[in-house]
């Protein structure tokens, strides 16, 4: 199936032949052959944002709820550097996105020209891969190499760089299996021996645990079954990082919470004194394992990633086995069983007595007294409000997105899209829009801070626009909140920049934008209000006045080990000494 | 350091996937060779890898090895401890147009020579003794005027660098060196 065609209509044939259902965009000069031709069909449905970084935060969110890839398409100069942190924001959490950008014309690349940007040059460090085209018969096999790029292996978003001229050449369309010419073939199946040297160690441990990361949710809905089965059959503790909450159901036996610096009591302790931590699709990031020398000090340590770089970069590891986590846990499981499910019960009924004693410490308990909500009882309604909902929530960064994790429950993977890697403030309501576009019957709510979400509002004018009832639960303390946490236990209390003197009046500004506002600052009339935004078939703005001055706890702080977790504001003074203080 | 560190070989298609049971704090200097499409802005890649992540170049060199395949050949010297060393080789392989990664250094004997041009101006004795030492190092005269030499040498890093020492006495006026190019030694 080789035709002519013009490079514009061929982006948008490439685009049916992968299957795209949905297009996040903004067009301009650089774009306009192919806005064309997207006006002359039905089949692809394009979503204009107000902003090209909505559009990549939009296509995130469609991404990471729907396990499909996410296409966004932008002009040359700002519309591409516009996209520059959603992609970068993509590249460190391995979510799959194929950005398309229009480009000035070969003839005039380098010259300066209007609206023109390096581009390739630009986006090279924050994309898997990126192309820029210079000849309309590489145009369509680019464009599948880039699908192809963005989906195998470690996820993550590329870049096609499209000259205006190359948009309105002709040239040969190839179809998806003409284009394929690829070497790029990352390793899927582990080795062998090694998820033996595993099943080995899992069937002495005496005090294991799983640590588990985004990377099982990016292998698809049947890694996180299979996981359930590993979990539930060997009968082991479960902990998970902020990327991987709804892999293994939040209401199962296992489950410990989520882990790190803002983790729970039980999951950091098990951590440090487990003598077997089986990592699985995560990457020991700096908020997972505080300092390195004295993270968890007397395990084995083994490693399923599909991207070698990611074993031996930070902790030295034991047992690394490079491949799909799907696939890997499908040979344990497979090797576990032939070897006669072993594991170790007396062993693991000390454990899991140990861990018993942890969660007794009971570490999110909080008090709601008095007039004021406080942020976790907001979050601890919202949860048992809408648990039974098909539900997707999306956050912004900082303590709500913190709270957000700690008290809301996943049973299911892809329910869960936040920022992780690059801490992105502004994420949180395009990413909403995205996943809404994706799930228009399920709920959508964006647990937000009222600074983050400021970042990203314009983005309620596209859901509005397209009818997506986006619920925006914004925890409001007039402060930023991470940033005034961090100020009052390492600098003094001198809190810099940090609060907002000016706010908008947020339920006139959902009124403005065409949606519903909703004021809550009772605790009593908390309820009430959620059930409200529920109940309210549209796009909803909450403003939620909660207490200004609540830490997030529990907290490891910067440098140190996982067993010196703060549990609240008494043991928090002088916490952090000054090696930990140049930690971020 | 237990030997389950190691992938075993075989275990990938690339040599950057076997990963060394080290960790010591012991700067190595390695030798690369890794093999990549030859495509525009792929040196730009390898380079933004090496000044993004804070890793060392020593020296580097580049060309196309094979015109059919489009394939070219980069030579990387760098220095770091092993786990650097690893990773630099993990991250290289993790670039979509790298075929191949191959770390000369642990992968068995192999030869590395660089050329250089090395421009020496002097008079009187001085010009006898610098063809004298030019002639012991098999360096070529490529240039001669009244007052200067320009020589061409070739040879491993160490033996150019000894030469240039040699020459600054002399009047050691300019050096242009291109690099490592390096292989294994035998068959394959």
């Amino acid at each position: 199936m080789t035709r002519q065609m013009t490079g514009a209509k061929m982006v948008v044939q490439a685009l049916k032949d992968q299957g795209v259902e949905v297009v996040f965009g903004y067009p301009g000069g650089a774009v306009l052959p192919i806005y064309d031709e997207i006006f002359q069909q039905n089949d692809i449905k394009h979503i204009l944002v107000r902003h090209e970084q909505g559009a990549v935060h939009a296509a995130e969110g469609y991404a990471r709820s729907t396990g499909k890839p996410g296409v966004v398409l932008v002009t040359s100069g700002p519309g591409a550097t516009n996209a520059v942190t959603g992609l970068t924001d993509a590249l460190l959490d391995s979510i799959p996105l194929v950005v398309l950008s229009g480009q000035v014309p070969t003839f005039m690349i380098g010259s300066d020209a209007f609206q023109e940007a390096d581009t390739v040059g630009i986006t090279r460090p924050c994309t898997k891969h990126n192309w820029l085209v210079k000849d309309t018969d590489r145009l369509s096999a680019t464009i599948h190499e880039g699908f192809h790029v963005a989906t195998s292996g470690r996820p993550g978003p590329v870049l096609i760089d499209i000259p205006k001229d190359v948009q309105f050449a002709s040239g040969t369309y190839a179809g998806p299996k003409q284009a394929r010419t690829s070497h790029y073939q990352p390793q899927v199946k582990g080795d062998l021996d090694m998820i033996n040297e595993l099943v080995d160690a899992l069937e002495k441990a005496k005090r294991p645990i799983f640590y588990t990361g985004g990377g099982v949710i990016n292998s698809g809905p049947a890694a996180s079954q299979l996981l359930r089965e590993l979990v539930d059959t060997t009968g082991f503790p479960i902990t998970s990082t902020l990327m991987g909450l709804g892999s293994y159901p939040a209401s199962g036996k296992g489950w410990l919470g989520m882990l790190g610096m803002h983790g729970l009591y039980e999951a950091n302790m098990a951590m440090h004194d487990c003598d077997l931590m089986i990592n699985i699709g995560a990457r020991f990031d700096d908020r997972i394992t505080g300092r390195i020398d004295a993270f968890s000090p007397k395990s084995k340590k083994a490693h399923i990633d599909i991207d070698p770089s990611s074993i031996n970069k930070v902790i030295r590891v034991d047992i690394p086995i490079v491949g799909d986590v799907g696939h890997v846990l499908e040979d344990i499981l497979k090797v576990w069983k032939s070897r006669g499910r072993k594991t170790n019960q007396e062993a693991l009924a000390k454990w899991w007595k140990k861990i018993e004693e942890w969660k007794a410490v009971r570490c999110l308990s909080f008090k709601q007294e008095g007039s004021v909500i406080k942020p976790q009882y907001a979050l601890q309604r919202l949860e048992e409000l809408t648990k039974g909902h098909d539900r997707y929530i999306t956050t912004e960064v900082g303590q709500h997105q913190m709270w957000a994790a700690q008290y809301l429950g996943f049973d299911d993977p892809n329910r869960w899209m936040t920022s992780g890697g690059l801490g992105t403030m502004g994420y949180g309501v395009p990413a909403s829009v995205g996943v809404q576009i994706a799930h228009p019957e399920s709920l959508v709510i964006n647990v937000a801070g009222e600074a983050s979400w400021l970042m990203n509002m314009q983005e309620m004018c596209t859901a509005v626009q397209y009818r997506a009832p986006v619920k925006q639960f914004i925890l409001n303390n007039e402060r930023l909140g991470m940033v005034r946490q961090w100020q009052q236990l390492l600098h003094g209390e001198r809190y810099s920049q940090s609060w907002s003197e000016a706010l908008p009046d947020f339920v006139k500004l959902a009124e403005a934008f065409g949606c519903k506002g909703i004021l809550c600052s009772d605790p009593k009339d908390l309820d009430d209000a959620i059930m409200e935004m529920l109940d309210y078939d549209g796009p909803v703005i909450f403003d939620c006045l909660v207490e200004k001055h609540e830490n997030c706890f529990p907290m490891i702080p910067s440098g140190a080990p996982h067993n010196e977790m703060l549990l609240g504001d008494a043991n928090a003074t002088d916490a952090i000494g000054a090696t930990g203080a140049v930690l971020v | 350091m237990s030997a389950a560190l190691n992938i075993k070989k075989g275990s990938s298609k690339h040599s950057a996937y076997n990963l060394r049971p080290n960790f010591s704090d012991v700067e190595e200097t390695h030798t690369l060779a890794v093999l990549v499409d030859n495509e525009a802005g792929v040196l730009a890649r390898v380079i933004g890898l090496f000044s993004g992540r804070g890793y060392n170049i020593e020296s580097l060199t580049v060309a196309e090895v094979d015109h059919e395949g489009h394939l070219s050949r980069i030579t990387i010297v760098t220095t770091g401890t092993p786990q650097v060393i690893n990773q630099i080789k993990a991250q290289l392989g993790r670039i979509v147009p790298v075929h191949e990664v191959h770390d000369l250094t642990v992968e068995g004997p192999s030869v590395q020579r660089e050329l250089a041009l090395i421009k020496v101006a002097c008079s009187g004795d001085k010009r006898v003794e610098a063809l004298r030492l030019a002639d012991i190092f098999r360096a070529k005269v490529v240039d001669s005027t009244l007052s200067s030499f320009v020589f061409e040498i070739t040879g491993a890093p160490d033996k150019i660098d000894a030469f240039s020492d040699l020459m600054r006495p002399l009047g050691l006026a300019e050096v242009a060196r291109t690099g490592v190019a390096a292989l294994s030694r035998g068959a394959s």
